[in-house]
């Protein structure tokens, strides 16, 4: 069973190599993306049910022991996300081909290094090896959001690539001083040697962490280059980055800081997260264009994650894992929604949009149900999930995250609702959109699109539906994050 | 332009010349860099970037039109690359070792006597193969401009008839 951890890494970048050796079939392409993805979520799922019955389980790269080899690791917080987020990956593939970005033969290779990315990070059991996954994941996002190479792209392209560049230097600094510190890098290795070290130098990585973590995972004060660059990329490209990258940030935030056990570090990091929820949704109010707005909501979001992390309780961090879990399928789906908005009308921007509720109801549909998702309406997931945030904020009696925690949804409910009335209800715009080649107004998104963005509503509202399993295993993950035990064990032998 | 020479001006048979003794070199050192890798300083990194400087060299010298990128199509080369690296390393899963596990290869061959790698090797050509890939690509579209007309494609007088 434990080979599954390196073949869910390794099998995409097969793909992603014969991808590469086909590139003048697209048709070709596909199948191979395809079905890449689809053994890969099947993996995902064999390893859930792996760690699910038998606990953590750990792997050796090379059968070099831990902590001088690699380890790779699935814990029930690594399967959970692994698995939302291959399904997702693979749906957002389908969106794309329906779309026809594909058309660059080096769109679907680097798809497949970033799936291969996303996974190393979510299995990764030491620090470096996490940082080269994530760089990985990068460096193919990199070429992803400027795969249309207008100016507008390259322009926010850059933005994003030295922004993440600058927060790549740093963390390799800090993963220098980490070794400097405590001469190793394994996590499980880690959180046995942290707490040996003098309490200031404690501080002082974890507070590196943070920030550097922080920015990978768009949370305040370093959030800009986000809402710069995301809506500019191709919709599928937004879409996949939207529920993904972030997260994996969100993901090493809590991994680390978890296995470094800095409980001190509770309270600056409610701060950031209530700031983070309060300027994100603030700033969503203001924009004028669904991927604009939408792009702030992500900035948002991730401070109810990080939220549930400030609390370190079984509790919160159950919170913070089901939100992941929920936000992961929920925030990409409402960028394809948005992306199918563009295809039929031609724009995304709010005031020249209106009266889709009768002209797409398909769109509408797909779009209100996640949006009423992440406002926290029951019954969907997005309320379970702020819910679970709001009681483990109450027992902790961290009231004014809980008030901000609130306050902030309610806001999120605001701006949802000017997307709402300015895309889908009133009257069409007066302006209808120029008529293409054909006489058509109104151009009819390909099929594949819209039930790639249909079968991601499916999986918010199975998420829903689950709630109760999904959360009792976010709960076990937690366990397992509060008290590191079984994963060290796992992973050293011990 | 008409001799494929970048960056304009007459080409320079000292120049070419130098290149032309060199190109060969350079290769069979950057193969002896993968080889001897494994005990000692080199590998596919950086034997694969010893053979693209080789390219960028050919290049410098005489443009695509002297045959400087490889023909298989650098894209086809990262993909055989990463085929070769990745399988590497469900092979030995599959052998019963642990993932990217090395094993030995040691056997007496005819005329060659007793020949010696270890399961990185294969690895090592698969980073050896994307390396140059790579830089073939990059070589490529950094020099296409250059290739066929001075102007830069982002120039704004390249369409008043800037180009020569």
């Amino acid at each position: 069973m434990t080979a599954l951890l390196p073949l869910s890494v390794v099998l995409p970048l097969i793909g992603a190599a014969l991808c590469l050796l086909v590139s003048r079939s697209r048709v070709v392409q596909r199948v191979v993306s395809v079905a890449t993805l689809v053994a890969g979520v099947g993996m995902a799922i064999a390893i859930l049910v792996t760690v699910d019955a038998d606990g953590v389980t750990a792997t050796q790269v090379g059968a070099w022991a831990a902590p001088v080899g690699i380890s790779l690791v699935a814990d029930l917080m690594a399967a959970l996300f692994l698995l939302v987020s291959l399904l997702t990956i693979l749906t957002v593939l389908l969106f794309a081909i329906g779309q026809g970005v594909d058309n660059r033969s080096v769109f679907l290779p680097c798809y497949l290094v970033l799936t291969a990315g996303v996974a190393g990070s979510f299995l990764s059991g030491d620090l470096f090896n996490l940082f080269v996954c994530f760089e990985m994941m990068l460096i193919a996002s990199y070429v992803l959001i400027t795969i249309g190479a207008t100016s507008t792209q390259v322009r926010s392209g850059m933005t994003y690539v030295v922004i993440n560049l600058t927060a790549s230097t740093l963390f390799v600094t800090v993963v220098a001083f980490v070794y400097g510190a405590t001469g190793t890098l394994n996590f499980a290795d880690l959180s046995q040697k942290f707490p040996a070290i003098p309490a200031n130098l404690q501080l002082a990585i974890g507070l590196a962490l943070l920030v550097m973590f922080g920015v990978k995972a768009a949370i305040f004060p370093v959030f800009g280059w986000l809402p710069d660059s995301y809506p500019n990329a191709p919709t599928a490209v937004t879409a996949v980055f939207a529920g993904l990258l972030t997260k994996v940030g969100v993901y090493a935030i809590i991994r680390t800081q978890t296995s470094l056990g800095l409980t001190e570090l509770g309270d600056v990091i409610l701060v950031v997260a209530g700031i983070t929820m309060v300027i994100g949704v603030i700033g969503a109010i203001a924009q004028d264009d669904i991927k604009r707005i939408l792009s702030f909501h992500i900035v948002s979001q991730i401070g109810y994650m990080i939220m549930g992390l400030g609390l370190f309780t079984v509790a919160g961090l159950a919170g913070a894992v089901f939100f992941v879990v929920h936000q992961i399928p929920g925030k990409t789906v409402l960028f394809l929604a948005g992306g199918l908005v563009e295809e039929t009308t031609g724009t995304g921007t709010l005031h020249r949009l209106g009266g889709m509720l009768r002209t797409a109801p398909v769109v509408a549909a797909a779009f209100l149900i996640p949006a009423l998702s992440l406002g926290g309406v029951p019954p969907f997931a997005g309320f379970v999930a702020k819910l679970s945030l709001v009681e483990a904020g109450l027992a902790r009696e961290a009231w004014i995250i809980v008030g901000v925690a609130l306050f902030a949804s309610i806001l999120t409910m605001v701006s949802m609702t000017k997307i709402w009335a300015g895309v889908f209800w009133g009257a069409p715009d007066e302006e209808p959109p120029v008529p293409d080649a054909r006489g058509a107004t109104r151009f009819r998104p390909p099929q594949l699109m819209t039930a790639a963005t249909l079968a991601m509503v499916g999986l918010t509202l199975a998420i829903a539906v689950f709630a109760g399993p999904i959360y009792d295993l976010a709960e076990r993950a937690a366990v397992d994050l509060v008290d590191p035990t079984a994963y060290a064990e796992a992973v050293m032998g011990r | 332009m008409t001799d494929g020479r970048p960056f304009g001006g007459d080409r320079s048979p000292i120049l070419d010349e130098s290149i032309r003794l060199a190109f060969h070199t350079v290769l069979v050192l950057s193969v002896y860099l993968l080889f001897v890798g494994h005990n000692a300083p080199g590998g596919g990194f950086s034997g694969g970037l010893v053979a693209g400087a080789a390219i960028f060299l050919r290049f410098i010298a005489g443009g695509r039109a002297a045959g400087a990128l490889p023909g298989l199509g650098y894209e086809a080369l990262c993909g055989l690359g990463l085929l070769i690296s990745s399988v590497t390393g469900v092979a030995a899963l599959a052998g019963g070792l642990g993932f990217l596990e090395s094993w030995v290869f040691e056997r007496e061959v005819p005329v060659l006597g007793v020949v010696k790698f270890t399961g990185t090797l294969p690895f090592d050509i698969g980073v050896y193969l994307v390396v140059v890939g790579l830089i073939a690509a990059i070589v490529d579209s950094l020099g296409r401009e250059a290739d066929t007309s001075e102007t830069h494609a982002l120039d704004p007088s390249h369409d008043q008839g800037g180009s020569r």
